[in-house]
């Protein structure tokens, strides 16, 4: 059964540059699916492809088995919310959100009442006949979003439609955004480069750099399995560990030799055999930091270090800490604060402890991803 | 309240400008206009209405006619021309867009009776467009291009043509096109999208483009002098022969008086629009 929205092997370039390279995907109906990455990774360009600004220099995009491809905009049951709202500016909210209607051959007193539904859906009735420019950067989001959904498309396209709000407006807006999703219960596909975002609100992300689609999936695998270097350094924090396998425990877990820190328990995510080079992800927040050697269970590392760095975030606490040729990046939650507890300093020597299923083998390492860490390691 | 002695100040020279050079000058020429003209030219003592009832001549609507259609038609080209240069203008990268406005702005260093002239010789019935036409059998041997309606609203088109395309292109520089890509979203065949979202969005822009094309044509005297016939001569052809060989000056001022009227309307009419 081929998905809602399909993208076949599409190819976009711009002059000798290769924006969207080879991209296949299939949508489902009714998920949000997230197109997650960096400036200039492709993103925004597969998404006007979508809505029909941009036709792609090689391969096809379907919408319900339908070749869309080279439909142009107005004929697709596709809407779009606009990173700069593009709200009409001689036009009130109400007149801005009947535009689309009034396109279409609706009765004057059905498309009233539909303007006048949308605009109870995002909580705008009151400011129905004021401007553009009257409104705030939240409301002028919400009217884009009313204007897009009173056509009711099959997909709504929203182009990272929070990035122009503050932090807590878009706290706010994601959670309205979501309950949005819930009563249309359309496909919703949302292009953003904030990790966060794509997290708490997708079913679904596709992670892209350099125009490819380096990984897809459910936000916890995205997060918990990178199937890559920069899917791993993109989503959160991560620190890289390469080392060769030397030997096999059982069908799960394999001895793996790390140059400066010895010998440590793996994963086997992928097959490995005994030489095999490896390259290990492993989230700060999956080390559990001791002033004391701590206790190992079966298939637990430790491994000791020095911190040289330290950076309090409030809800935790990142620590760098040098373990022979490596700095790793640590993190400690504050449970409870304890006043007597003698806090951590530069130069304090810690043991770190994490358990091998912790550890996730890469398939995929460029060297050029560790600047996506937060403290990249100069050496 | 504020005081309004810095706003007064500060707007002073302006409006001292303004008073010697526009009110006082037309507060003359309507004056003129109720004072007896002398038989051997000039202005006697008194005052008379016989200037103003001069207006009533059969020879005016028909000639007021005229010079409203030759301004209407001049302004509807120069709009119909400078609104798809003023798209494409600011469409262009920057570097692009200042070297063509130069170009634009480039023939304004040539004194504008020679560029007049010049047309002149363009259109001149032995002229290489005049020759070829006929050529081709599009002309006839006793047709013309100059001394006609038409001569004089080519010319007035070329020159007028930037007055047009600056302020169109200085409100579509400002234009946000990603609204054009929301019409067209939502369902907009393009040229619905440019009529409903780019017209509006360029509005200021359009209006003082009317305004300094149509307002300018209306007292148009030069042009239609130079190229026209004396069946395209306009209101700014009358006043001057009422002037220079009737040497009825109070008639002049009358005719001058009517244009002035003539030419507030539209001024009004802007500042209804500022104001709604």
């Amino acid at each position: 059964m081929p998905g809602h929205l399909r993208f076949e092997n599409v190819t976009r370039r711009f002059g000798s540059f290769t924006a969207v390279d080879r991209v296949s995907l299939e949508i489902e109906k009714g998920e949000v699916f997230s197109l997650l990455g960096p400036s200039g990774c492709g993103k925004t360009t597969l998404l006007r492809m979508a809505a029909g600004f941009d036709v792609p220099d090689e391969g096809r995009i379907f919408l319900d088995g339908v070749d869309i491809t080279r439909l142009p905009p107005d004929q697709r049951p596709v809407n779009t919310v606009f990173q700069s709202y593009a709200l009409f500016p001689h036009l009130t909210i109400r007149e801005n959100i009947a535009f689309g209607p009034k396109l279409s051959k609706r009765s004057p007193a059905e498309i009233r009442s539909e303007v006048e539904r949308m605009l109870e859906l995002v909580d705008l009735t009151a400011h129905a006949d004021k401007k553009p420019t009257q409104l705030s950067g939240g409301q002028k989001q919400r009217v884009a979003i009313a204007r897009a959904l009173v056509n009711k498309p099959k997909v709504l396209l929203l182009d990272e439609p929070l990035a122009a709000l503050d932090l807590k407006l878009r706290q706010r807006l994601l959670v309205e955004l979501d309950a949005i999703h819930d009563e249309v219960g359309i496909t919703f596909i949302y292009v953003t480069h904030d990790q966060g975002e794509a997290m708490s609100i997708s079913d679904r992300i596709a992670v892209m750099n350099k125009g490819v689609v380096e990984q897809t999936g459910k936000p916890a695998e995205i997060y918990e399995a990178p199937r890559t270097s920069f899917v791993a350094a993109f989503i959160g924090d991560t620190n890289f560990l390469d080392g060769k396998i030397t030997s096999r425990i059982d069908g799960r877990f394999s001895k793996c030799a790390i140059e400066g820190i010895g010998e440590i328990t793996i994963d086997n995510d992928k097959p490995t055999n005994p030489g095999d080079l490896v390259h290990l992800s492993l989230r700060p927040e999956k080390i559990i930091v001791s002033r004391g050697k701590p206790e190992l269970r079966e298939n637990e590392n430790s491994v000791p270090g020095v911190i040289e760095d330290i950076i309090y975030f409030g809800s935790h606490t990142r620590l760098w800490v040098r373990c022979g040729g490596w700095r790793l990046c640590a993190e400690t939650q504050h449970r409870t604060y304890q006043l007597d507890d003698t806090p951590l300093k530069w130069g304090d020597t810690i043991h770190l402890r994490w358990h091998a299923n912790d550890g996730y083998l890469l398939e995929q390492y460029r060297e050029e991803d560790e600047s996506l860490l937060t403290l990249p390691d100069e050496e | 309240m504020k005081s309004r002695k810095p706003e007064l100040l500060a707007t002073a020279p302006s409006f001292l400008w303004l008073a010697l050079f526009v009110f006082v000058p037309v507060a003359i020429i309507f004056a003129i206009a109720f004072r007896p003209a002398l038989p051997a030219g000039g202005i006697g003592e008194g005052w008379s209405l016989e200037a103003i009832r001069s207006l009533k001549d059969p020879i005016y609507p028909s000639l007021l006619l005229r010079t409203v259609t030759i301004s209407f038609v001049t302004t509807a080209l120069c709009l119909a021309l400078a609104l798809p240069v003023a798209w494409h203008l600011a469409k262009l990268p920057p570097k692009w867009r200042s070297r063509i406005l130069i170009l634009i702005i480039i023939p304004f260093w040539t004194n504008f009776v020679i560029r007049v002239f010049s047309w002149q010789q363009i259109l001149h019935a032995e002229g290489a467009i005049a020759n070829g036409l006929r050529s081709i059998g599009l002309l006839g041997d006793s047709d013309r291009l100059l001394g006609n309606s038409a001569a004089v609203i080519i010319v007035s088109v070329y020159t007028y043509l930037p007055f047009a395309i600056l302020p169109i292109f200085a409100a579509a520089e400002k234009f946000d096109f990603a609204l054009l890509d929301a019409a067209r979203d939502l369902g907009a065949k393009p040229f619905r999208a440019f009529r409903s979202v780019f017209l509006p969005g360029i509005r200021q822009g359009l209006v003082t483009a009317i305004l300094i094309v149509f307002i300018p044509m209306l007292g148009s005297y030069v042009i239609p002098d130079m190229v026209g016939g004396t069946d395209s001569q306009m209101l700014g052809n009358k006043i001057a022969q009422r002037n220079f060989n009737d040497r009825n000056l109070p008639q002049a001022a009358a005719l001058s008086c009517a244009l002035t009227l003539l030419v507030l309307a539209p001024m009004l009419l802007r500042r209804k629009e500022k104001a709604g």
